[in-house]
């Protein structure tokens, strides 16, 4: 099943990979190649902002998945997020070795500055790189699956499962806030030095992470749209329109339901993973309620149900959060609540509905349900 | 122990050969007893004027005289003397207070207040003290309070003297002549606990079956330090017997007050969830601005505070129905503007609602401030309910309590015995046919949200007197009313009522094992888990369509 078949029929889809495989080429050249002082001439600071859009792109991907195909609306996914990000730092954290400011070999600073006299046995293994990207994949790839095993066979669903999930992360929260949990609590992690060898700090690095995330975006939308246009995919299409009714007909709603959302928690934790090198810090903060519902958000407005209109909602969203706290910061919630409003009343399939309307192709499935 | 006696002795006696009885006999009787006339003891005037000589054993005496002498003034005096306040001038010798002024001291008469004016500071001499005088101007100062007319001083001087060796035999002298039975039973124990240094095992034993009904932190160490130490076996074993009796009802009294403090956690939870109960469990409304409109409610009680300053006491009165309005308007403004077109899209109102939410918060932030506001507790709120020496339950916790009763009663009351309540929980059940039979449904909707909205402005004034006042307070509770709800079993008051119960109590018999922090986690936990066995709460209503 090749590239273009899958993209068959997605515009959208089609355009998205084609902006990215472009800004592939474009920021590193603008970033390395031009001079600092021409005016084409990208900073490293705004290929970093970049890298940062195209992991909650990649983030939103994932909310789409389980809300636009599977009807289920998690307002835990930045708990998968940041579990993602917490195995990634915890990898990092272990790079930067005797360079910590009380320079114990072993032990990150906090865990010194608490007195601990060996590694907690959980931190053990994340020296190695392959070991984190593993777990910042299967941590909440785990979780999400015990989690969802527990609900969907006593068939939680609904506004019920919104609310669980949102306990569910903001438990995480209060928890990762505890000194005792060993993730650094309040301050979490940061102080990174380097990632496989190379500065953080660095361009070439900056640009490396970039790609990164761009490459990891387009893999993981490609396979999303195999997964949505497969028979599973279709499965999860008819558990969002009449759970019962597929029930009756004989699939096994809870399996599905728990392999597409344990899939969309790795995707979740993979942006994590990206994230956190890019912004150089992962605190308890990214557990919060208010993130996961935030990014509910960007799916709303770029539009459910259509995988590219959730990358085009992250971007948007957060490139008008730059601009609008940098300018004026009063604004913002303002702003965002507005738009949480607005767009629920008057835009309910969002920007990528809009798009549709405007250029009057075949729908796409209008019936998104609850 | 034979001075006490001796002391009982001579108080039976009435009159008689007092002097002879001693130093403290004196003291005390002098007192209680009218002196007869012309008995060997100086007056106030006189014992006053002498505080002026240099030898400290003259003035002891005049202390001695001023102290006994019952005259009203003497308190004022000691106590000034006590406080390095009581002055004399050299030119005449008379007895003065002086508190210092920006030229010198200004200085008053001390036999009858007089103001004389101010003065330098070389012409007055401060009346000297010793620590022998100074101990006896303390004594003598209790003892006056353990004769005071007022019950309450007394009873605050004795729990002052409490394992005071010295001061027991003045306790002992007082116990025949009290009235009163709780000073009666403080000065009992006090003398029981001075007992315990008793030279007679019996003695001793007598004071430790005394003692044992006692929870004062002050007996429990010193009946623990007997059960070490003491050399009589018979005695050990009472102690240690009484010392376990004491534990135990030590323990019961600790868990009564972690029940205080779990239902009044819960009281706060019930007051936070019942009106999300409401618009969530009746009509299906999520409502992420929940919280806010427990923001705005405290944010009433502030405003209102601000209006009448002069009468804290009588804002919350005032605050209760403010904050229903304000809270039951704005509910209406987002039920109709809102909230009216996404009935039946449960997942759209919590985007919606949650928007607005952001917005709220961003409202009280710009126009009053981002800083969290000072709502002051009326004093009918402060203090606290004694029941025993382990055991004090606080107003403000116990009047919230009290108040999240009366508010579920309230809307349990509106929802069954009411026209409108009648027509909510006909329109939650069959919307279509309760339109057919005449319901204006849509009003229904409107009046059912402003009254979920309302009780959340209610909640949040009873809120604004425990914790901080914010912009932010409505984001902590969101989640924990809605842990509540979805526990007792949606569309159901009583469920909600119980389920906050129940979680606050939880949380607060956790707490001493697991921290504050761990037994809130437990908590969210076991509710997730609990959800999984029974998805639809504790009380689950019937007869609903599955889906």
């Amino acid at each position: 099943m090749g590239v273009s078949r899958v993209l068959k029929g997605d515009r959208g889809g089609q355009l998205l990979l084609a902006v990215l495989a472009l800004a592939a080429v474009l920021v590193p050249l603008l970033n390395l190649a031009v001079p600092a002082s021409s005016p084409w001439h990208l900073s490293t600071y705004t290929v970093t902002l970049l890298g940062k859009y195209l992991t909650y792109a990649l983030l939103a991907v994932a909310v789409d998945l389980v809300w636009g195909y599977l009807g289920i609306l998690s307002l835990g996914h930045g708990a998968f997020f940041a579990l993602g990000g917490y195995a990634m730092g915890m990898y990092l954290m272990r790079q930067i070795g005797e360079r910590g400011v009380y320079g114990h070999p072993e032990l990150p600073d906090f865990m010194v500055f608490l007195d601990w006299s060996e590694l907690p046995w959980f931190w053990h293994g994340f020296d190695l790189f392959w070991f984190a990207a593993l777990m910042a994949l299967l941590a909440p790839g785990l979780l999400a699956f015990l989690f969802g095993y527990l609900a969907f066979r006593s068939r939680v669903t609904g506004v019920y499962f919104s609310i669980m999930t949102q306990a569910l992360t903001y438990a995480l929260m209060l928890a990762f806030f505890r000194n005792e949990m060993g993730f650094g609590g309040n301050n979490g992690l940061t102080d990174f030095k380097d990632i496989l060898g190379f500065d953080l700090q660095g361009d070439g690095t900056r640009i490396g992470l970039f790609l990164a995330s761009a490459l990891a975006l387009a893999l993981a939308y490609l396979a999303c749209r195999y997964l949505v246009q497969s028979r599973l995919g279709r499965v999860a299409v008819a558990i969002r329109d009449a759970e019962s009714r597929t029930r009756s007909i004989g699939y096994r709603v809870e399996w599905a339901k728990l392999f597409v959302f344990t899939c969309s928690a790795m995707l979740a934790g993979l942006a994590g993973a990206l994230y956190v090198p890019q912004v150089g810090i992962i605190n308890p903060g990214e557990f919060s309620p208010l993130n996961s519902i935030e990014l509910v958000i960007w799916v709303a407005i770029g539009g459910r149900a259509t995988l590219y209109g959730a990358v085009v909602g992250a971007i948007l969203v957060n490139y008008a959060k730059t601009t609008f706290t940098g300018v004026m910061p009063e604004a913002w919630l303002f702003a965002l609540g507005g738009l949480f409003v607005l767009v629920t009343l008057f835009l309910p399939q969002g920007i990528a509905g809009l798009f549709a309307r405007f250029r009057r192709s075949p729908p796409r499935p209008t019936e998104v349900g609850v | 122990m034979f001075r006490g006696y001796l002391s009982m002795r001579a108080v039976a006696l009435g009159r008689g050969p007092l002097v002879a009885a001693g130093f403290l006999c004196v003291l005390i009787l002098a007192t209680l007893v009218p002196r007869p006339a012309g008995a060997r003891t100086i007056g106030y005037e006189e014992a006053l004027g002498r505080l002026s000589d240099r030898s400290f054993r003259v003035k002891a005496a005049a202390i001695e005289a001023i102290a006994t002498g019952g005259d009203e003034r003497a308190r004022s005096l000691l106590e000034g003397l006590l406080k390095g306040e009581v002055f004399y001038r050299k030119s005449d010798r008379r007895i003065l207070y002086a508190r210092k002024s920006q030229t010198g001291y200004r200085i008053r008469d001390a036999s009858n207040g007089a103001d004389l004016g101010e003065v330098g500071k070389r012409e007055i001499k401060k009346v000297g003290l010793n620590n022998r005088l100074r101990r006896q101007l303390r004594g003598a100062l209790a003892g006056m309070a353990l004769n005071d007319p007022d019950p309450r001083v007394r009873r605050a001087a004795v729990r002052e003297m409490m394992g005071d060796g010295k001061a027991a035999v003045r306790l002992r002298a007082r116990l025949p002549l009290e009235q009163d039975e709780g000073v009666r039973a403080d000065l009992g124990l006090a003398i029981a606990l001075d007992d315990l240094h008793a030279a007679t095992a019996n003695t001793r034993l007598a004071a430790i079956a005394t003692l044992g009904a006692s929870l004062e932190p002050e007996v429990h160490n010193r009946l623990a330090a007997m059960a070490e130490a003491d050399p009589d076996p018979a005695v050990t074993a009472a102690a240690r017997a009484a010392l376990f009796g004491i534990e135990l009802r030590r323990t019961l009294n600790a868990w009564a007050e972690t029940l205080f403090f779990g239902l009044s956690l819960g009281s706060v939870l019930v007051l936070a969830a019942i009106g999300l109960a409401i618009t969530f469990g009746v009509m299906g409304v999520i409502n992420m601005a929940h919280g806010e409109l427990v923001m705005l409610g405290a944010y009433t009680t502030y405003l209102v505070q601000q209006a009448m300053p002069d009468a804290i006491g009588y804002s919350l009165l005032v605050a209760v129905p403010a904050a229903f309005v304000v809270s039951g308007l704005f509910g209406v403004a987002i039920e109709r503007l809102v909230i009216r077109f996404l009935y039946g899209r449960p997942l759209e109102t919590l985007l919606a609602t949650f928007g607005i939410s952001l917005m709220l918060q961003q409202l009280v932030r710009t126009t009053i401030s981002a800083q969290n506001v000072a709502v002051e507790n009326p004093a009918w709120m402060s203090g606290s309910l004694r029941i025993n020496p382990a055991l004090a339950l606080t107003y403000n916790r116990l009047y919230i309590f009290l108040f999240a009763i009366l508010v579920f009663l309230g809307l349990l009351l509106i929802l069954k015995r009411t026209t409108l309540g009648l027509q909510v929980r006909a329109v939650s059940q069959n919307r279509a046919m309760a339109r057919a039979m005449g319901i204006r449904s849509a009003r229904v909707d409107m009046l059912t949200f402003g009254l979920g909205a309302g009780t959340a402005g209610v909640a949040g004034v009873a809120l604004s007197q425990l914790t901080n006042v914010g912009p932010n307070m409505g984001q902590a509770y969101i989640i924990d009313s809605f842990m509540v709800v979805v526990f007792g079993g949606v569309g159901n008051l009583w469920g909600t009522f119980i389920g906050g119960l129940t979680l606050g109590i939880a949380n607060k018999f956790m707490e001493p094992w697991a921290g504050a922090v761990l037994a809130k986690i437990l908590v969210l936990i076991f509710i997730i888990l609990f959800i999984q066995r029974r998805p639809r709460g504790l009380f689950p209503q019937r007869g609903r369509a599955v889906e």
